[in-house]
């Protein structure tokens, strides 16, 4: 982006989207039978801020919103919240959304005229799968002395979630596109 | 600036109020103390220092008569994990280990749970912007964080009543698991809500410019269940004052 200061666009569009991964919670999770694990539509939110939202915007929303539930609000997927939820195994992929939206993010600004879904997919594996579980994973190996490779192996249930994640969130980005070519401007 | 009165779907914030020590220590400190106690639980796994930091947190609930029962809804989930992680451990190293690190992460979720339940959100919002303040060197503006917050806060209501009115829709049109069908409509009627609301906080604080200006605390002019009203036109503005 070529202003640095956040406008007032940017602030409203950062909390909405935060708001947006709140409601995201309230999607019944869909459990892929074969798997027995359970995916819940939140980590979909991390996609959409960073390739709707760009960069800084898109990471500014998801840390938006984990103070949201670091100051009590019960905003995650399964009704948690507070602080209590950053010291348990699976904070580290709560921080490596952040990290993931801004990937997304820059990856989509600089593609955003020719963006297709493929490409689309392809920038949300990297960001909110490669980039988050990079960050989840040693994370709760650290929290609970578990050794990587074990904890790894254990993540692995959440991946075809996840890519099904990428691939919607591709369609959509997709879909906006058309409608809000202007997004990845500046606002006026 | 308070949490706004949320829909049905959201709990407002968790905090319970009370006048126990705890309520009245500053929530600085008390993110200070658990900050401490994070780091430095994370390099032990003696049972007698783990055990004694899971007895003074008890301790902690008891001063601040909060029932332990508040703290399963945080435990709860986490259930899967720590039984895998108790007996991977266990059957892989020792049992004592395995007691000690469920112990630890037992202990610091009910502690930062405490902060947070003994400390109003108005409160914690109030110390993260204080904390922020010597990070505006590198173009961190407090005010614009509190902004933010309280917008999201008023926000939330909002969109969470919209995925309602979504999911309600596509239901009756037979769409009701098709996922791109829910997140679309949502997102565009999200996006199509900035640009009202940025028009709305502009008219009234006089453009975004000014750097050191006064962010809006006023209420947005967003109607709580905002449907296609709110999406395509802006509310009329309340009168702040």
């Amino acid at each position: 982006m070529k202003h640095t200061v956040v406008r007032t666009k940017d602030i409203v569009l950062i909390a909405l989207f935060a708001a947006l991964m709140a409601a995201l919670a309230l999607f019944p999770p869909i459990t892929i039978p074969a798997l027995g694990v359970p995916i819940t539509a939140q980590s979909m939110g991390v996609m959409l801020s960073g390739a709707i939202l760009g960069a800084k915007r898109g990471g500014l929303s998801i840390l938006l919103f984990l103070l949201l539930v670091a100051i009590g609000l019960p905003l995650l997927s399964g009704g948690r919240g507070g602080l209590g939820v950053f010291f348990g195994p699976t904070a580290g992929f709560m921080f490596g959304w952040v990290l993931g939206a801004v990937l997304i993010g820059y990856l989509h600004e600089r593609a955003w005229a020719t963006i297709e879904p493929f490409k689309s997919f392809l920038y949300c594996f990297l960001g909110g799968i490669v980039v988050v579980y990079a960050i989840g994973i040693p994370w709760a190996s650290v929290n609970t002395g578990v050794s990587l490779v074990k904890v790894a192996v254990g993540s692995l249930a959440f991946i075809p979630g996840d890519m099904l994640k990428a691939g919607l969130t591709a369609l959509a980005v997709v879909a906006i596109r058309k409608a809000f070519p202007a997004m990845h401007q500046p606002a006026a | 600036m308070s949490p706004t009165p949320s829909s049905e779907s959201h709990a407002p914030a968790r905090t319970r109020p009370g006048r126990s020590p705890l309520h009245r220590m500053p929530a600085g400190i008390k993110l200070l103390v658990l900050a401490a106690a994070g780091t430095g639980l994370a390099f032990t796994t003696s049972l007698w220092v783990l055990g004694g930091a899971l007895a003074l947190t008890g301790a902690g609930y008891a001063i601040a008569r909060q029932p332990v029962r508040r703290l399963f809804g945080v435990i709860r989930p986490m259930i899967w994990l720590l039984v895998p992680i108790f007996l991977v451990q266990g059957f892989m190293e020792s049992w004592i280990l395995a007691v000690a690190i469920v112990t630890r992460i037992i202990t610091l979720v009910a502690l930062a749970q405490l902060v947070t339940l003994t400390t109003p959100s108005d409160t914690m919002i109030a110390v993260i912007t204080r904390a922020l303040t010597p990070f505006r060197v590198f173009g961190v503006h407090p005010g614009k964080v509190a902004l933010a917050i309280s917008l999201a806060l008023r926000f939330l209501p909002v969109i969470g009543g919209l995925a309602q009115e979504v999911r309600d829709a596509q239901r009756a049109r037979g769409l009701g698991h098709n996922p791109l069908a829910l997140a679309l409509p949502l997102l565009i009627r999200t996006l199509r809500m900035a640009g009202d609301v940025t028009d709305a906080i502009e008219a009234r604080s006089g453009g975004d410019d000014d750097e050191d200006a006064a962010p809006a605390r006023t209420p947005v002019p967003v109607t709580p269940r905002a449907g296609s009203a709110a999406a395509s036109s802006p509310a009329p503005a309340p009168r702040s004052s």
